[in-house]
Formats: structure tokens, sequence, C-alpha cells
């Protein structure tokens, strides 16, 4: 197979996509159909959380998701600068609604796991702190996007915005973490890297991460396609205007 | 068939619920954004009589 | 780049400039907290910190839109392209102005809300030290955001929307540092992040402002 620079040729893209799609969309559809059902029905309760577990099912694969998709855009934004490749800022365009929603799920399933173990429906744990930063990050770029008329003028400052974005976003994660340090140490409802966790749970949970991953590649893929259409109806209506 | 979810019913089902209501409506509007674009790319080839070219 | 740094200096004090509208903001805030929160001394000095950095936080971002929107309206922008003065000096200089005439001031005028927010007696000192390291991010982060959103008619809201969360790490340690000293605790590590931000923002910012504004200019 030739360069995957090939596929930053419009056409080629569509191509490519056309078939990738439908395959993308069935296998996350089995997927994520498969991990949850095995997840819900299917594993034990904890010991020490109860069936508030089967949460990790949804909120694990999300959260990996809310943070890859950013940084695909980051990849996408950087590409788009370099190498001036439409394709790429189009895709890194339609990531960020996805993006956005994952993390959203991961904030509430966040948000409701801890209820039974904060007492509260809302929990100011660095972790989830961090995410509710990142979906403010997703918001202030989607809407960059839609308020700027020229499609390059807003491809080149939303990839900067994802640049220096970025940046901060690490630098809130830290901020979060010092900011949090006195209180629930050592009590953070997410799973920890270092957390035994069963063959029982990893399992499903592997196939749910999948499943999300490939989600996400689907909408971007069809999001990217529906970004190349309108870009070519505003240059078909543009034709049209100057004729006019 | 519904396991014992026992105290912890309320918050789990609302994790479900809530997870893939937000799926299913990112999956939507992707899915109608989608083919109205589309729609709107046949009408303005098919005004200017050009045949698309290959893209679809 | 002196020349352009007093006349910015003078239009921002000339009336209308938002010299003053910033101070006056952040009194006003001093005074609505207090008045949505209840009198109680305990509680106030509690989130005073919290209060004198969010304040200080939105105090900056009042003047920003106009930072380099008027230029860009009459063409001076344009201008300042083409002068010998590379992109990212016009851009820093317009920061330091802006800090100058928002941030400083702020800085300085918060001991005096303090006192209206019984913040503790051994949070003065470095209340002012945090603000006077944290403004001029706060300049330079608005200078990014204003840049981006130059063009744009009603760019002051997604101006803020932008800016506010880049502000979250200055003003997460900026604050920390002034709760940490308000309990007795050390104070430098949240200091010294604090600097690190400033100044990487000052060092690397400008160039991103900069390619926003030749974007915008184009």
């Amino acid at each position: 197979m030739a360069s995957l620079w090939e596929y930053a040729n419009p056409v080629k893209f569509m191509r490519l996509s056309g078939w990738l799609l439908p395959v993308t969309a069935l296998l996350a559809a089995g997927l994520i159909a498969t991990g949850l059902i095995w997840g819900f029905f299917f594993t034990p309760d904890d010991y020490r959380q109860g069936s508030t577990v089967k949460i990790i099912f949804l909120h694990v694969p999300s959260a990996l998701m809310a943070i890859n998709a950013w940084v695909m855009m980051l990849v996408a934004s950087l590409i788009w600068l370099i190498r001036r490749h439409h394709v790429s800022a189009l895709a890194a365009r339609a990531a960020g609604p996805v993006g956005a929603t994952m993390t959203l799920i991961a904030l509430m399933t966040g948000a409701i796991w801890g209820q039974p173990m904060w007492g509260t429906w809302w929990a100011w744990d660095p972790r989830l702190t961090s995410f509710l930063i990142l979906f403010l990050f997703y918001i202030g770029y989607i809407a960059l996007w839609s308020a700027i008329e020229d499609p390059d003028t807003a491809a080149d400052l939303t990839s900067v915005l994802c640049l220096v974005g970025s940046v901060f976003a690490v630098l809130s994660r830290y901020a979060a973490l010092f900011w949090n340090q006195g209180l629930h140490q050592g009590a953070s409802l997410s799973v920890a890297p270092g957390t035994r966790m069963d063959m029982t749970y990893k399992l499903p949970l592997y196939v749910c991460m999948t499943g999300f991953g490939l989600l996400f590649l689907a909408l971007v893929l069809a999001g990217t396609r529906s970004e190349i259409r309108a870009r070519r109806a505003r240059a078909l209506l543009t034709r049209e205007r100057a004729r006019a | 068939m519904m396991p014992d979810l026992g105290p912890y019913a309320t918050e789990v089902l609302l994790a479900y619920a809530v997870s893939l209501g937000l799926m299913a409506a990112l999956v939507l509007w992707v899915w109608l954004r989608g083919r109205r674009i589309k729609a709107e790319l046949a009408r303005l080839e098919s005004r200017l009589n050009r045949s698309p070219n290959g893209q679809d | 780049m002196i020349a352009l740094l007093t006349r910015d200096l003078k239009l921002a004090i000339r009336a209308g400039g938002g010299f003053g509208l910033g101070l006056g903001f952040y009194l006003i805030l001093a005074v609505l907290i207090p008045l949505g929160v209840g009198p109680d001394p305990q509680v106030l000095g509690l989130i005073a910190p919290g209060i004198l950095w969010v304040g200080a936080l939105l105090a900056c971002l009042l003047s920003l839109d106009r930072l380099f929107a008027l230029d860009h309206e009459d063409g001076s922008m344009d201008l300042l392209a083409t002068s010998p003065i590379p992109m990212e000096g016009v851009v820093a200089i317009k920061a330091l102005a802006h800090w100058l005439t928002t941030g400083l001031p702020l800085a300085l005028a918060a001991p005096g809300l303090a006192i209206l927010l019984n913040l503790p007696a051994g949070a003065y000192g470095v209340l002012v030290l945090s603000l006077a390291l944290g403004t001029p991010a706060l300049s330079m982060i608005g200078a990014f955001g204003a840049a981006l959103t130059v063009g744009l008619k009603r760019g002051g809201l997604l101006l803020s929307l932008l800016v506010l969360p880049l502000y979250v790490p200055t003003l997460v340690f900026g604050a920390q540092a002034v709760t940490r000293a308000a309990g007795g605790l050390a104070t430098g590590t949240p200091l010294l992040l604090l600097a690190g931000i400033t100044a990487g923002s000052v060092a690397l910012l400008p160039f991103a402002a900069a390619h926003a504004l030749r974007v915008n200019l184009r």
C-alpha cells in the first residue's frame, strides 16, 4: 500500500471511507453491545463498590476516548499547520463533538459512580475536575470553528488553539491535583493503574474500550465526509454566486 | 434476567441510561447532519449541471 | 517599540480607554460577593483568596477584546504588520500595556479589597506577590485569545469562553498560594509554579498570537 498521505487527497479519502465507515460502524456496534451486555449481566458485584462497579464499562472507555480524541485533534491540527492537508483539518473539526460527548459521558458516569461514595451528585475530585476543564476546552474549540467564516482561517486558528489548549490542559491536570491534594487522598473513585483487576472485569472492559475506539473512528470518518462535502458545497455556492 | 443491583440500582441504571442516551444522540446527530449535507450537495451539483465526480 | 508602548498606554488611560474600568469592576465584585454570600467574617475570610483571584481574572477579561480590535478596525494593524517591529514584538508590547493598565493596578489595589473580605493578616504579602506574578500571564493569555477573535463581531463572549479555561492553572496556583499563606503554610511551590506559567506564557504565546494575527490579516 502506498503511503498513508494518499488519503490526504479528498477524493481518495472519500473512496476509502466509503467502505471503511460501514465496516467500522458495525464492528463498533457489535463490540459495544457485546462488552456492555457482558459487563452488565455477567460480572459479579465488587466487594467494596457493590453493583456500581458495572459503571467502569462506561466510564473508563469514555474517559479514555475523551483524551484520545483530543490527542487526535492535536495531531491532525499539526498536520494541517505543517502540510496543509484539508482532510486533516476537517477530521479535527469532526472529532470535536465526538470528543466532547465522550468527555460528557465520562463526567456523568464518574459523578454518578461517586454518588454512593461521596453522598453527593458531584465531587470536586481531581480527576473529575480535570475532565470538566477538558470539556470546556472542547466547547471553546467547537465554538471557534463555528464562529469563523473562512474555512482556511478557521482551520488555522482552531489548530493554534488546539496546540495552546493542549499545553494548558496538561498544566490544568497538574493544577487540579495540586488543588485537591489534601482531600480524599487515596480514595480516588476511578480505576487506578495499579489496581488488581480481575480478568472477569478486564475482558469485557477491553471489549468496551475497543468498541468505543471504533465508534470514535466511525463517527470521525462520517463527520469528515460531511465536512468534505460541505466544503465542496460551499465552493459550488460561491461559484454560483460569482456567475450570477 | 436483570441482575440484582442491590442498593445501587438507581445509580447504575442512571449511568447506563445517560451514557447510552448521549451516544445515541451523538450518532443520530452525525448521521442526520451527514444526510442533510449530502442532500444539499446533490442539489447544488444538479443545479449547476455537473456530474458528481465520484464522491460517494 | 517604546513608542508603541507609550501610545497604547496613553490610549488606555484616556477616557473610554478602560483604565479605571478594571479597578471599578474589582471593587464592585468585592462588594457584591459579601452581599450575595452573607456578612459572616469567618466565611468571607475563607473564600477571600478565591474571590480576589477570580475577580482579578474577570477584571482582566474586560479590556481584552479591544486589545487588537480597535487597531484592526481602523487599519493600523496592517501598518504594524509591515513595520520593522516583528509581529511577536507588537503582541508582547500590547500585552505589556494591558498588564500595566489592568493587572498591575489590580495587584496593588487587592490589599484594600482584602480588608473588605476579611483576609487573614498573614496573607496580604502573598496576595500582592501572587497577583503581581500571575497577572502578566493573564494579559499574555488574553492577548492570545484576542488575536484569535480579532476579526469577529461579537468576539467578546467567545473570547471569554476561550480564555477562561486557559486561566485555570494560573488561577489555581495563585489562589492556592494565598489560601496557604492565610493558613500559615508554605507558599513556595505554588508561587514558583505560578511564576513558571507566567514565564512560559510570556516567552511562547507571542508566537502563537502573532501567527493568529497574521492569519486574521490575510
